[in-house]
């Protein structure tokens, strides 16, 4: 089935083309039916791979762990692109459309590159693609033109970069320690290095894991080298802050899991189990505690995301079967909830026009449909039942307790009470209490009504995914987790 | 290859390594940020005529390419582009600094040598270049990094970042020379891809603020 594979890597990168030079009234809805045909052809492919890896080329190739990754994202694609049909603002002048234009080509070539990410076959491909993600994402993120973007995006393209410098390091490294394997030249592909790792010398192999943590951490959010993440998150197009939170930290956890499964391969669990406990705790920490003192709404989730690669990292340091099935659908159903809370706060955003929650009162009363999913969704993201996320969760902390440390999993469930505190305790202040509102009042003058339908719709649609991961799980999405699970090869 | 020979190879690439770690020093006191961007481009001709020598002598042709590539991309596209913002920018010209010139000078050295020592002592051998110079290499990006910390401009921490890339290169030309050539391409090209994304994210934020400076970056926080 190498032409699903192949339609899935060319479309977006086509329909970046077309956007750039169509009508954005046009431009905006082929957008929408490439994001949602990218998640239909994501879905064929799920039931190939079931049976078989798909290659093609040698250049591409979809294996169990990547599929996980490739439905996270493109099903962030079709819900982003719906949403941002209601959400961006295209007027009908010159710099509007010359905005829209730059958004809608740039919002595909984002989600090409990060398509390309989990498909590609090789350490090398794999860091082209999340630079490519790098470069084109900081130019979305100071597409607005504001104080507050341009620093953002200057905090994030310097930071990632620098992340990224060492997880060259990290690739090339890794290309030196199959050198003792496979000669002077050969190519980087996943299935090669594999076979080859048990002859690679440790301590080469221990150095490019421990970069490569750090630097593909970077732009996971890992806990020291976050600090572009909350600045990039808040200040971007609330479309970007949803692919960035779901997709773009989630590719990065990929190539983090892509290098663990060759430090497994030689070192054994111990060493790639503990680097990631301590990250991940560190960046637990850091995200529970932040997520206790906010005032800006898009923050709070850019914070929730960080808490959510820590319990990643976290699961993944278990190493048992169970938590790791668990940590591949905590990303599928991290992305649906972060998704759809954004898509929220989008509407909140655009409904009141700011992202102070100290001016936001009561915005049920003015949203009844996004309003009410909102606050459903930040419940999924804490952990509540019936979501995906909290089986994915139960799942890795009943791993950890069953077959790791328990103290690592008690303070897991400590941790991500903490942040469950803070996320509802601002999101009710905000959603549903109706106190006398300090300073001005923006809502005295607003009637109740949605922005847009498409803004309803996209919401629908990431709660429906988010109901259907919690309680009924597609038999064969389960069985391309489960092989994935084992493709990591621990326990 | 005889022993002179061998010894005479090792002499002239460890010589051009050092020179490069030289350039990052004098990248870390230069106070203009014109002669950041003269310094960069000499330490990437440093690199390329680095690449151009291992492929003479070892005959890897693949990294004549590279070394081409990166002769166009490193030492005449990437400084000309910044010299064109600077000239636009037409303010605020010397770099800036968080700390006097003598301390970042001595903690780049502390920060080089402690690079240079624990490299050393992974005991990693190569075919095409000495060890010795994949322990500079590790030291040129650990003072690329002091580089970045230290200025408060955009101009230097951008040469900071393309700096840091040149010392993975000579770290590539030491363990990873074989790599294939359509791979170090695209090494090549997202470094320009970057090179434009600073560029224009370094023009919006002078355009927003009137300065190079990122004193003024400290809004988004918390």
């Amino acid at each position: 089935m190498p032409q699903v594979l192949l339609a899935i890597v060319v479309l977006p990168f086509v329909m970046s083309v077309v956007a750039w030079f169509t009508p954005v009234m046009f431009a905006r809805y082929a957008t929408m039916a490439t994001g949602c045909g990218a998640f239909v052809l994501s879905v064929v492919l799920t039931s190939r791979v079931v049976h078989a890896d798909v290659t093609a080329g040698g250049v591409l190739r979809a294996d169990p762990l990547s599929i996980v990754f490739l439905l996270s994202v493109s099903f962030l694609y079709a819900t982003t692109t719906m949403f941002s049909v209601g959400y961006v603002d295209v007027a009908r002048t010159a710099s509007g459309t010359r905005y829209g234009h730059r958004f809608y080509a740039g919002l595909n070539l984002f989600c090409w590159s990060l398509v390309v990410v989990p498909l590609v076959n090789g350490f090398a491909l794999l860091w082209v693609a999340i630079e490519i993600t790098t470069v084109v994402s900081a130019l979305l993120v100071a597409i607005d033109d504001t104080d507050g973007s341009s620093e953002a995006a200057w905090k994030y393209v310097l930071l990632a970069s620098l992340g990224l410098g060492i997880a060259l390091l990290a690739t090339i490294l890794m290309y030196y320690a199959g050198t003792s394997v496979f000669g002077t030249a050969y190519d980087l592909s996943y299935v090669t290095l594999l076979h080859g790792a048990p002859e690679f010398p440790a301590a080469v192999v221990r150095l490019s894991f421990g970069l490569a943590v750090l630097g593909y951490g970077t732009k996971m959010g890992l806990f020291p080298v976050h600090t572009w993440l909350p600045d990039a998150h808040s200040e971007a197009p609330t479309p970007v802050s949803a692919l960035l939170s779901g997709a773009l930290l989630a590719v990065s956890f990929y190539a983090i899991l892509r290098f663990f499964q060759i430090a497994v391969a030689r070192l054994g669990p111990t060493f790639p189990r503990e680097v990631l406990l301590v990250f991940g705790v560190a960046t637990l920490l850091l995200a529970s505690l932040s997520l206790l003192r906010q005032r800006d709404l898009k923050r709070l989730l850019a914070y929730s995301s960080m808490e959510h690669m820590g319990i990643l990292s976290i699961g993944m340091s278990f190493a048992a079967p169970l938590a790791i099935f668990g940590v591949l659908l905590h990303v599928l159903a991290h992305a649906a909830a972060k998704g759809t809370a954004f898509f929220g706060v989008g509407s909140v955003v655009r409904k009141f026009a700011t992202k102070d929650m100290t001016k936001v009162k009561g915005a049920i009363g003015f949203l009844p449909w996004s309003g009410w999913m909102l606050v459903a969704a930040v419940l999924a993201l804490s952990a509540m039942p019936p979501f995906g996320l909290f089986r994915s969760e139960f799942l890795i902390v009943y791993g950890g307790f069953a077959h790791a440390s328990t103290t690592a999993a008690s303070l897991l469930v400590v941790l991500v009470t903490v942040a469950f505190f803070g996320l509802s305790w601002y999101t009710t202040q905000t959603m549903v209490s109706a106190n006398a509102v300090s300073g001005e009042d923006v809502s005295a003058t607003m009637r109740s009504g949605e922005i847009s339908g498409w803004i309803v719709a996209s919401m629908i649609v990431g709660l429906a995914a988010l109901l259907l991961l919690g309680i009924h799980l597609p038999s064969e999405l389960s069985l391309v987790i489960r092989s994935a699970a084992r493709e990591l090869g621990v326990g | 290859m005889t022993y002179s020979a061998l010894s005479t190879y090792a002499d002239v690439t460890d010589g051009l390594v050092v020179l490069v770690l030289l350039c990052e020093f004098a990248m870390l006191r230069a106070p203009l940020l014109r002669s950041q961007v003269r310094l960069y481009a000499f330490e990437s001709l440093l690199v390329s005529v680095l690449a151009a020598y291992v492929a003479t002598v070892k005959h890897i042709d693949a990294l004549y390419v590279l070394a081409l590539l990166s002769l166009l991309l490193k030492v005449i596209l990437v400084p000309w582009l910044i010299s064109r913002l600077l000239r636009d920018a037409n303010a605020n010209l010397a770099g800036s600094s968080v700390v006097g010139v003598a301390s970042s000078i001595l903690i780049a050295v502390v920060v080089a040598a402690f690079g240079f020592f624990v490299v050393g002592s992974l005991k990693i051998s190569s075919r095409a270049l000495p060890t010795s110079a994949l322990g500079v290499a590790v030291a040129v990006i650990l003072v690329a990094f002091v580089l970045i910390v230290l200025r408060t401009d955009v101009v230097s921490q951008a040469i900071g970042f393309f700096s840091l890339e040149n010392g993975v290169s000579i770290a590539s030309l030491v363990v990873a020379f074989g790599l294939p050539l359509v791979v170090e391409v695209a090494f090549l090209f997202d470094l320009l891809v970057a090179v434009v994304v600073f560029g224009v994210i370094m023009r919006v934020h002078h355009l927003r603020n009137d300065t190079l400076s990122t004193t003024d970056l400290d809004r988004l926080r918390g």
